[in-house]
């Protein structure tokens, strides 16, 4: 399989999803750097998983509930308290609006 | 020119759950701001979600009472994006395997049958509550928004159906008796000024015969009524750009109330690469064919199974059919009632008339009424009897309705029975008929309307208590002879 290229257009618009502002270095040096992981991980395509289903992590438990039952929440101070900045117990942040 | 429609409707209910999806909270409506929140839904680093047992069989049921197929496997999947609203920056959804698939709701319209197919029923958490500073009389807040978290977590139902919806009309219809389900299986309230209901859509013109054209989507639109005038005015908005030779760009748009029209999304923060993956905190769902055995045998009858049966089974006109059914509440108290009271299109005249109009001016449910189906069969036998007046039976069942006391209470204690003792309504009308020489003399040059006139002083007199017929029948006598 070919290798996949990562050029810093694509570094560009993972970091605008990220919310990541990366100065011109950055994108140089993150394209780079992203290139050799997948080059690295690519390593792993080598091996045949024709027969093995896709995981998504290595338990072999299934169907693990609990039961529709109510807990304590958090006191509001508490869940207030990394909060920037805040107002009648919301969190407060800059206006999002479309 | 005219153009082939297709319309595509996704639709989310919030469950009943008393907890949320993955964590202990309150799912309550209406509590404070941020006070039903804990690490899990506030998405603080190293906490664990455990999947409600209940929010996922109340989608399987629903899903189920929708003809789905309930999958062997599901899984739980991140889909990632951010805004203020999603405190983990992800949403745990569901992505390549939801929990049910490939089912359909079928419904009348306009006199038909209609079948809508239904690609996908899945199971995802909510996002919080954005309160934008210009709703606040502040104006040091204008450029402000507040977060509540209260509703992340909640256990949100998607119901997806395929592009097969072919007019506003049907969009309409389809939600309509799609809504009935999960109130039916008491697991939503589907209330969609609360919220616990959402919609939006997509829709794609294109000329008949060839395939369907671009679609836009639509979302911003707060009613069922909302949904039907911002597909039809889309579909306004597409026609006359293909007449002209133009093309549908894919975009979202918004509806805008007042102006009864639909503007394109201006961010496009909401490129839709959300980058799925499974979500690795969560185990996956092994479906056993014995839990979907267990829920089939738990669902109850079903709106439409359930009108079409009130048809058959009870000689009732559609139309009352449909009314009564519309609620698994007011179905269950029309069945109730017959038990007491085997005459189904009176009972269904009653509910249809009276009972409604007096749950809609007290603005209650079904549940809430104080008349138990019971009593109000009993009314009804005493007014098939004679007993009451139609007229009468209305001021009690009001009565009735309002403090909940019974039919016979009522009418003993503020002396409601109808007079039908021939002797002292004899001598009732004695009364009238020398207090009013002028009408008799009347009646005897032949003014029939004379008559009329003798018959309301009687139940004057009486207070509407005599039974008018008899009236009729003994003044009709007595001055027959006079
Ligand atoms: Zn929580």
């Amino acid at each position: 399989m070919k290798e996949k290229k990562i050029n810093k257009e694509e570094v560009r618009y993972i970091a605008h999803l990220a919310r990541l502002e990366l100065s011109k270095e950055e994108e140089e040096k993150f394209s780079r750097q992203l290139r050799e992981i997948l080059a690295y991980v690519d390593k792993l395509k080598e091996v045949d998983t024709r027969s093995v289903a896709p995981t998504s992590h290595v338990f072999t438990l299934k169907n693990i509930f609990r039961k529709d039952e109510r807990k304590d929440s958090l006191p509001v101070e508490e869940v207030l308290r990394n909060a920037p900045q805040q107002r009648r117990t919301q969190f407060q942040v800059p206006r999002v609006i479309e | 020119m005219n153009y082939e429609v297709s319309i595509g409707l996704e639709v989310h209910v919030e469950l009943l759950t008393k907890s949320k999806l993955f964590c202990g909270c309150s799912t309550r409506f209406g509590a404070s701001p941020n006070s039903q929140t804990c690490p899990v839904c506030l998405g603080l680093p190293g906490v664990l979600p455990v999947i409600n047992k209940k929010a996922v069989e109340y989608t399987l049921s629903t899903a189920l009472a929708l003809n789905c197929k309930a999958s062997n496997f599901s899984r739980f999947a991140r889909k990632n994006y951010y805004y203020p609203d999603l405190p983990k920056n992800y949403q745990i959804s569901q992505y390549e395997e939801p929990l049910a698939r490939q089912g359909y709701l079928e419904f009348e319209l306009e006199g038909k049958l209609r079948k809508v197919e239904i690609e996908r029923v899945h199971l995802e958490e909510d996002a919080g509550k954005l309160i934008h500073g210009e709703a606040t009389e502040n104006i040091e807040e204008k450029d402000m928004s507040f977060v509540d978290y209260n509703r992340t977590g909640i256990p949100l139902m998607e119901i997806v159906t395929f592009p097969v919806i072919s007019s506003p009309e049907e969009a309409y219809q389809y939600l309509v008796n799609l809504k009935k389900i999960p109130k039916y299986l008491k697991v939503s309230d589907c209330n969609m000024e609360e919220g616990s209901l959402r919609c939006d859509a997509n829709i794609s013109l294109a000329p008949k015969g060839e395939k369907r054209g671009t679609k836009a989507e639509l979302k911003n639109m707060n009613s069922f009524k909302e949904i039907r005038e911002g597909l039809t005015s889309e579909i306004k908005r597409q026609s006359h750009l293909l007449d002209k030779g133009k093309r549908i760009i894919q975009e979202t748009r918004l509806w805008d109330n007042k102006k009864k029209k639909t503007y394109p999304m201006r961010s496009k923060e909401w490129a839709h690469d959300y980058r799925y993956f499974p979500e690795p905190d969560l185990l996956p769902l092994e479906i056993e064919e014995k839990w979907i055995e267990e829920l089939k045998a738990k669902l109850p009858e079903l709106p439409q199974t359930r009108c079409q049966r009130f048809i058959r089974e009870y000689s009732l006109p559609p139309y009352d059919a449909g009314v009564l059914t519309d609620s698994k509440e007011l179905a269950d108290y029309f069945e109730e009632c017959l038990k007491s009271f085997p005459q189904p299109k009176q009972v269904s005249n009653w509910i249809m008339g009276e009972f409604l109009r007096l749950l809609k001016e007290e603005n209650i449910t079904v549940e809430e009424v104080k008349v138990s189906p019971t009593q109000l069969g009993k009314l009804l036998k005493y007014l098939k009897k004679g007993t009451i007046s139609g007229k009468l039976a209305k001021v009690i069942f009001e009565e009735m309705f309002k403090t909940g006391r019974k039919a016979k209470e009522i009418i003993k204690l503020q002396g409601l029975k109808q007079i039908t003792n021939e002797k002292s309504l004899r001598k009732v009308i004695d009364e009238v008929l020398e207090q009013t020489p002028q009408a008799v003399s009347d009646f005897k040059k032949g003014k029939g309307k004379a008559l009329g006139y003798l018959v309301g002083e009687v139940m004057k007199k009486t207070k509407g208590k005599a039974n008018p017929g008899l009236v009729n029948k003994l003044l009709k006598e007595k001055l027959s002879i006079l």
